[in-house]
């Protein structure tokens, strides 16, 4: 990267010629320090022996990602079989991230569209109305979703006010309760990159399709979909990652009883567990998942315009 | 322009003021469990600037004293076994009686324990104990088994909130099947956690820190509860009653400790000293509706705290301490919690 700053050539890139290793220094020091020493303390971490109720013996081994795959009884004495747990956490965190960003999708699309087609002076003031919610900590929007929902919060009052249901729909502490507090975390993730992508869109590309007797789901789906796509999947990213690795919806909506890959680290720190090497090993493992899903959708990126 | 010229004037002093402080205090204290009013009076008599920092379990404060805290506090407040604990792993200092000018106001059933022997790094904070709260709109059947957490009758499935801490939560499971704690007996720890696996479908959360607001909410009929939290409950307008389940209930002392590398290690004894004074010590309680290990506080108790049912239990029931156990047992109820909580 140093080298292209300075082979670019021109008057221009000459003044910045035998700088370049110093004007790079900054982005440098940023990789360095914020991603890759905590990344190599991470995996660093995973492959070292655990000590007592936290804490690490510098002394490599495998017993974390041991742990992770193979299961090997309660007290660890039974010959080992594959342990399905961990695997059944990770499955739960992504199912619990794909909803939350299905749902996501579905209601933020529509709200970007309906935002990118309003007179251009006042879609700033929608789009400062959809993130007013997110100054607020979200600590403060997860408890304030869980008084809402909650047996006797409002919502269930409410329907039990107006006679809808006989008794409060038990929405708290369930799959359900952590999905919907993913989903209200990250709704304005999705929403953003939809609308950069679909202010951009040329309307007459509708219009032309119309005029060829297009119908409106055809359109959608063969004109506008292609155009915004980038957006969507931006979006959907932005939703998907972060959600993945959540720990407050699932302790304070879920109870505390569902793990998902966020709380399961969590618990390693900061609970009773105490284990750092395992929450530094899943972590990792969460890590390589989320890298190969990136690679293979920028593989397939690349793929597509070759074409 | 001169209301402009006072404000500020009031704003900079306010700032020096701070600045002039004696010193600082760094406490490292469960959630709510000092009222703040009694931080200040302390601020104020000795000009020291108070921080605290909480945390809702005492494997959480280990936790977080391993993670590397251990040197930015002056004191905590663990529980008995976590003074053990944190003894054994070189984190806590040692004092001298004679550096406290109260220390004869320890009451003499705790001026000598077991898990500090000698009370050389410890002083009593308060006491009380650990069992179960049934709303009693809900349930009126009988409430003295621990068979209502772990093998909860029907009407009360579902409705359990249960302290999110394995200390606790998994020796009321031994005393309920009525095996000893750390005990490396492979069959009893089986039992015990096929127990807990068997009642986590019966319960709604696991929470510590929600653990009086659920009983209040009506969110839990049922909840595990320390016994000064739910006569808080009780007080907020919860109908709950506290149990003292016929198998036992767990008894504990938490101890104001002196941390290893304290930064302000005079200013941590002097609170240790303000924290003996049986009127503080008494507004502690107070507030948090345990029981001072200091003599001298009826005088300052207001009368429905030192009466309550939950700090007075019945004759004749039996409350036992959570233990300390070797490493090696203790890795085997780690891995029980671990797989409850997965």
């Amino acid at each position: 990267m140093a080298a292209g700053a300075t082979t670019s050539g021109g008057t221009v890139s000459n003044i910045y010629k035998g700088n370049s290793a110093k004007l790079m220094f900054p982005a440098w020091a940023m990789i360095g320090f914020f991603l890759l020493a905590p990344v190599g303390m991470m995996i660093v971490y995973s492959f070292l022996t655990k000590e007592f109720r936290g804490g690490v013996i510098w002394e490599f081994t495998l017993a974390a990602y041991d742990q992770f795959f193979f299961d090997r009884g309660l007290f660890g004495d039974e010959p080992p079989s594959i342990e399905w747990t961990y695997i059944g956490i990770f499955w739960r965190s992504i199912w619990q991230a794909g909803v939350a960003t299905i749902a996501c999708l579905l209601i933020g699309f529509p709200t970007a569209w309906f935002i990118a087609t309003r007179r251009p002076s006042t879609r700033s003031a929608w789009l400062f109305m959809i993130t007013i919610p997110y100054w607020v900590n979200l600590l403060i929007r997860t408890v304030s979703m869980k008084f809402l929902i909650r047996d006797t919060g409002p919502l269930n009052e409410f329907l039990l006010w107006t006679g809808a249901v006989s008794e409060p729909l038990g929405l708290i502490n369930t799959n359900f309760a952590v999905q919907l507090g993913l989903f209200y975390s990250y709704l304005p993730f999705m929403v953003l990159p939809i609308y950069a992508s679909v202010e951009r869109y040329d309307f007459s590309l509708s219009e032309a399709a119309a005029d060829l007797y297009s119908s409106i789901w055809t359109t959608l789906w063969l004109v506008i979909l292609p155009v915004v796509k980038p957006g969507i999947v931006a979006g959907c990213i932005l939703v998907f990652v972060p959600s993945l690795g959540a720990f407050l919806a699932p302790d304070l909506l879920g109870g505390a009883k569902t793990f998902m890959i966020g709380s399961l680290i969590e618990e390693q720190f900061k609970g009773s567990a105490g284990n750092w090497p395992f929450g530094a090993a899943a972590s990792t493992i969460l890590l390589s998942i989320v890298m190969a899903v990136l690679l293979i959708y920028a593989r397939n990126q690349n793929k597509g315009s070759e074409r | 322009m001169k209301k402009l010229l006072m404000t500020a004037s009031l704003a900079f002093f306010a700032l020096t003021g701070a600045a002039q402080a004696e010193g600082k205090l760094s406490i490292y204290h469960w959630f709510e469990y000092i009222p703040q009013e009694l931080l200040d009076k302390f601020a104020k008599e000795y000009d020291v600037e108070v921080t605290m920092d909480t945390y809702d379990s005492n494997e959480s404060l280990l936790a977080s004293l391993k993670a590397g805290k251990l040197g930015s506090y002056d004191v905590a407040v663990p529980g008995d076994y976590m003074v053990k604990i944190l003894n054994n792993e070189g984190m806590l200092d040692t004092f001298e009686p004679s550096e406290l000018s109260n220390f004869g106001n320890i009451e003499d059933q705790w001026a000598d324990v077991s898990f500090d022997p000698g009370r050389k790094s410890s002083i009593p904070y308060q006491w009380g104990s650990t069992s179960f709260s049934v709303n009693r709109d809900v349930f009126s059947g009988p409430i003295d088994s621990l068979a209502i957490v772990f093998d909860p009758p029907e009407e009360l499935k579902g409705k359990i909130n249960v302290l999110d801490t394995s200390g606790e939560t998994l020796t009321l499971a031994s005393l309920y099947l009525g095996i000893p704690q750390c005990t490396p007996d492979k069959a009893q720890l089986k039992a015990l956690n096929a127990l807990v696996q068997g009642a986590k479908q019966h319960w709604a959360s696991f929470g510590s820190d929600i653990a009086k607001d659920v009983l209040v909410s009506g969110d839990a009929a049922v909840g595990m509860i320390w016994s000064g939290f739910s006569a808080k409950a009780r007080s907020e307008g919860a109908n709950i009653e506290y149990a003292f389940p016929k198998e036992g209930y767990i008894v504990w002392m938490d101890n104001v400790v002196l941390l290893k590398d304290a930064p302000n290690r005079e200013n941590a004894l002097k609170f240790m000293n303000f924290l003996l004074e049986p009127e503080n010590a008494a507004a502690v309680t107070n507030y948090a509706q345990y029981t001072a290990g200091v003599k001298g506080v009826a005088p300052f108790l207001e009368p429905a705290v030192a009466n309550s049912p939950e700090s007075n239990p019945p004759a004749g029931q039996k409350g036992v301490f959570v233990e300390a156990c070797p490493q090696e047992v203790q890795v085997l109820y780690d891995a029980i919690w671990t797989n409850l909580k997965k």
